[in-house]
């Protein structure tokens, strides 16, 4: 069963094929066999997952018809959920028991899906390889030398794995898309604003959004149809309504305009990579869509931008965990500083001091004006450059990520080279807007993933041109070695 | 060398609504620690704020009030900082933006004069909690009841220029967020508490001395007190040759003194940005129009009114105006009544607040509401009862819900208007004092009054005074 798409699952359970119950069991079984290797799962509630089938199973019975009802699903560990515990992939968290739960997972719960366990992630999201886990780093089921990208990382391998149809993800500066494209998988990144961030926990709340991560656009068009929407308890969130993502996802693109930025093409793009995502646009032609190319002339700045806004809102969001309250507390401390510093300085991982000392540094006075503030008129600038784009053309298409999947280790003592992942990624979190990942070729056995940004809350658009090239070729039905 | 003192206030009044800023836990004061802390107010990871109407509400009336500018689009900002009753590390202020702009109120001195005082800004934000050092042995606690409360920092310019003008400033913003209820101007329980800037410099100089900031500040009496003593201290300082040092200092009111507590070098780089979790607070003109069309009618407006409708002094109409609840006792006092204003002044001025001072009581609390007030004011103005005797009616009165008229004629106290009978009083009265009478008629003429006070006491007090002075005037001259 593991092999099936989510909406193929959907039908199945519709059509009384199988059971919650059968999928679920299915699903722990395969996490049991498969995942002490992997190590995408933090934790897995393997108890409530099976009464929630059941649940599913006797709803379904008096006529539920959710189209999610009794589905399976990995929430990444940054989601609370009550009667749990939440870590964020930190130590800082690793007995944290939310009294809450968040949004998105009232919603999916409400829509009737089944939570296996929480995945692994990079420490409270900061990382492009999940080697910044404190529960451990997570191999790509592709090839288990090679890190299945950051920060949705576990999210990201456990359904390229298939141990659940889908799994969710959050994306600050492409936490959601870069992983998806190291492991193969559809992934989006909604409009800001789109997705409640409540009970999320915060990494830059500009710029944080959730997503869903599965195998095709059509999987990931069911479960944001039940993610999205106004949050009275999240005051970014936006009161624009939610259109059908499913509705017109098999019309035809004919006269779609794709923008192809010159600047996604120059230095630093892998020419492998370069030829897939190129082929890619081809196929397009072919389906009907128009290749317009166009300019996005401060793209080189998007990196220097995100790498000062996220640090500077990280380093307050972050304050919290002082030790006080909950959380991790120090032995012995001998007076508050103690408390604070040990605390801090024994809870958090290096790579989250790093964006800490950065992010404070960034704010201080005297450098606020020449960084912080500068970060953000340069985000305005990016954002008139996607403004000017489209009023050319409707998507605009690139790579996801410079290069396939890297090696474990290859880049962790480098920080820029691990930031430079994020390349074409960052500056849909910058501007707000929506993209998605896709698979759409392969080098050397790694995936490679096609990035599409949309207009604001034109999500129903990315996933239509996602769905459209996903019925013309095979890259996302295909799946990695030795997970039978 | 003569010195000029410049003070400048930044007063934080507690917002009167009964949620929180950005949470739905209950503000109301004094309940168990930490049973009023929601996960909002607690900082848990994955919680946002959202911002209570209500609080913007009350900023917008605040402006309005003092005529000033309401900005449209305000911004919240984060203050970040350490601390243990700071939950997130930061402090959810306005910086950059503030929902209200300049202003200005004018104030009565004692002396009579008034004083136009400029405000800066005033700005939202939430309290934090508090640490409580005295509950374990060798511990703090920490108590989030109060963080997030909603607050106003209210910011003046330094404007006053001594001890008297800050306390009259201070006295006049806390009758008025009263006024407009958007305060309950409670000084024990810390909802209006004031930070000082003081600084001295020679008289004649326009630039500013350094400055030092007093902080919490929570009577008025203290506020004066440590203005007093902390202009005494920076002269010293500079008459001696040194300097004052620009830090932030605690008065101790029971040692009636300052005290460093940080100076500039040790203050806190608070890294203030605007808070990504809320967007701009838009304020629109609708919106505005509709809390112009509730507002009550303000202090300034009533007080012209008082003198200019009743024929009040301005003394009487400023002592009436000291509190709404006042104000609006006189008013409800005259509804409808006949009698002089200036005598429902009096009496509230006088004994009610006499009475209402020994028990240590309010207005809205009074025995004596305004209905039997007028009851009683009605029996003075028809002469029923002499203001003397309404005295004693009005203490009969108190605890009870007695009318005035039930009281006077229980007790016999209507006055006696009857001529013969006040006249068989003064005959007895010169009967029994034919020497007085002798130096009377002498010239003595101060003895008068020995007479009145006799015949009053023959009649306890109830002979009119009126017809009482008038027949013995004319009994004495000719007997």
């Amino acid at each position: 069963m593991y092999e099936k798409t989510l909406a193929e699952q959907s039908q199945m359970l519709a059509k009384g094929e199988c059971s919650s119950s059968e999928l679920t069991a299915h699903y722990l079984d395969r996490i049991a066999r498969l995942d002490g290797e992997l190590n995408s799962l933090i934790s897995v509630s393997a108890d409530a997952a099976t009464a929630s089938a059941a649940a599913a199973d006797a709803k379904r019975a008096s006529k539920g018809d959710s189209p999610l009802l009794g589905v399976p699903m990995v929430h990444k560990d940054i989601f609370c959920v009550e009667g749990g515990r939440t870590t964020c992939g930190s130590r800082m968290l690793e007995n944290f028991h939310a009294p809450y739960t968040a949004t998105v997972v009232n919603k999916l719960n409400d829509a009737g899906m089944v939570m296996l366990g929480k995945a692994n992630m990079d420490e409270f999201a900061m990382g492009s390889s999940n080697e910044n886990s404190y529960f451990g780093g997570v191999k790509n089921p592709w090839q288990q030398n090679c890190v299945p990208g950051g920060s949705s990382g576990g999210s990201a391998a456990l359904v390229a794995a298939r141990l659940a149809p889908m799994a969710t993800g959050t994306d600050t500066g492409g936490s959601i898309r870069q992983p998806a494209a190291f492991c193969g998988l559809t992934g989006i990144k909604p409009t800001y604003g789109r997705v409640s961030r409540y009970g999320m926990i915060a990494f830059a709340s500009s710029l944080d959004q959730a997503g869903p991560l599965a195998i095709t656009a059509e999987d990931c068009a069911m479960v944001l149809q039940a993610m999205a929407g106004f949050d009275e308890r999240d005051s970014t969130s936006s009161t624009q309504s939610v259109p059908d993502f499913t509705a017109n996802l098999d019309k035809s693109i004919d006269g779609l305009k794709i923008g192809v930025p010159e600047e996604y093409f120059s230095q630093g793009l892998d020419d492998a990579v370069a030829t897939q995502v190129r082929a890619a646009l081809t196929e397009y032609e072919k389906l009907g869509a128009k290749l317009v190319s166009v300019s996005l002339p401060n793209q080189s700045l998007c990196i220097p931008a995100y790498y000062v806004v996220a640090p500077a809102e990280a380093s307050s969001n972050l304050s919290r965990f002082d030790g006080v309250r909950f959380g991790y507390r120090c032995e012995n401390p001998v007076d508050l500083e103690d408390l604070y510093t040990r605390s801090r300085g024994e809870g958090f991982g290096a790579e989250v001091k790093r964006r800490i000392l950065i992010g404070t540094y960034a704010l201080s006075a005297g450098y606020y004006d020449a960084y912080y503030l500068k970060a953000q008129q340069v985000r305005r600038l990016i954002s008139d450059d996607f403004d000017n784009a489209f009023k050319e053309v409707d998507v605009i298409a690139g790579p996801t990520t410079p290069t396939p999947a890297f090696e474990s280790g290859a880049k962790t003592d480098d920080p820029v080279a691990m930031y430079l992942n994020d390349l074409y990624t960052v500056s849909a979190n910058l501007c707000g807007l929506p993209a998605i990942s896709m698979p759409c070729g392969d080098v050397n056995g790694l995936p490679v993933g096609l990035q599409l940004t949309g207009q604001y809350f034109d999500e129903a658009r990315l996933l239509h041109a996602a769905h459209r090239y996903q019925q013309a070729t095979d890259w996302h039905t295909r799946m990695p070695a030795g997970i039978e | 060398m003569s010195w000029e003192t410049v003070i400048g206030l930044e007063i934080h009044a507690q917002l009167a609504t009964r949620s929180k800023i950005f949470s739905g836990a209950s503000t109301a004061f004094g309940a168990e620690p930490n049973t009023q802390a929601s996960a909002v107010d607690l900082g848990l990871p994955g919680v946002l704020p959202v911002v209570n109407a209500g609080v913007v509400e009350m900023a917008v009336r605040f402006a309005l009030a003092t005529d000033a500018h309401i900005t449209q689009r305000s911004q919240f900002a984060r203050k970040n900082y350490f601390y243990p009753d700071l939950p997130k590390g930061y402090q959810i202020s306005q910086m950059a933006l503030p929902i209200v702009g300049e202003g200005a109120v004018t104030v009565s001195l004692p002396d009579g004069s008034e004083k136009t005082i400029n405000i800066t800004r005033a700005h939202l934000e939430e309290d934090a909690g508090k640490s409580v050092h005295d509950l374990f042995p060798d511990k703090t606690g920490i108590d989030l009841n109060r963080a997030g409360t909603p607050l106003l920092e209210i910011v003046s310019e330094p404007d006053m220029r001594s001890a008297e003008e800050a306390v009259a400033y201070a006295r006049y913003i806390h009758a008025l967020v009263r006024y407009i209820e958007i305060c309950d101007g409670n000084m024990q329980e810390g909802s209006f508490r004031c930070d000082a800037n003081i600084s001295v410099r020679p008289s004649g100089q326009s630039e500013f001395g350094t400055r030092a900031e007093i902080k919490n500040l929570n009577s008025f009496r203290f506020l004066e007190r440590a203005i007093l003593f902390e202009v005494e201290r920076q002269i010293e300082l500079l008459e001696d040759g040194h300097e004052v040092v620009q830090e932030t200092r605690l008065y101790d009111s029971e040692k009636d003194e300052t005290r460093s507590m940080r100076s500039k070098e040790e203050a806190n780089d608070y890294r203030y940005f605007p808070d990504p979790d809320l967007p701009p607070l838009v304020v629109e003109d609708a919106f505005i129009e509709q809390v112009r069309s509730n507002m009550p009618e303000l202090p300034k407006v009533r007080r012209t009114r008082f003198i200019e409708q009743y024929k009040l002094t301005p003394t009487d109409a400023d002592t009436l105006m000291a509190d709404r609840a006042t104000a609006e006792y006189f008013e409800a006092v005259l509804d409808g009544q006949k009698f002089a204003p200036k005598l429902a002044a009096n009496w509230i001025i006088g004994e009610l607040s006499g009475r209402l001072n020994k028990e240590n009581c309010d207005i809205e609390h009074a025995s004596v509401q305004p209905s039997r007030m007028a009851q009683l004011l009605a029996r003075i103005e028809d002469g029923t009862i002499s203001g003397k005797i309404g005295k004693q009616v009005f203490d009969e009165m108190w605890g009870n819900d007695a009318s005035a008229d039930d009281v006077i004629e229980k007790k016999g106290l209507k006055q006696i208007t009857d001529t013969s009978a006040i006249e068989a009083m003064i005959d007895e009265v010169i009967a029994a004092n034919p020497s007085q009478v002798a130096e009377y008629q002498g010239g003595k003429e101060k003895l008068l009054s020995f007479f009145v006070g006799a015949v009053m006491k023959a009649s306890k007090g109830k002979a009119n005074p009126g017809q009482l002075n008038q027949i013995l005037r004319e009994k004495l001259k000719s007997s």
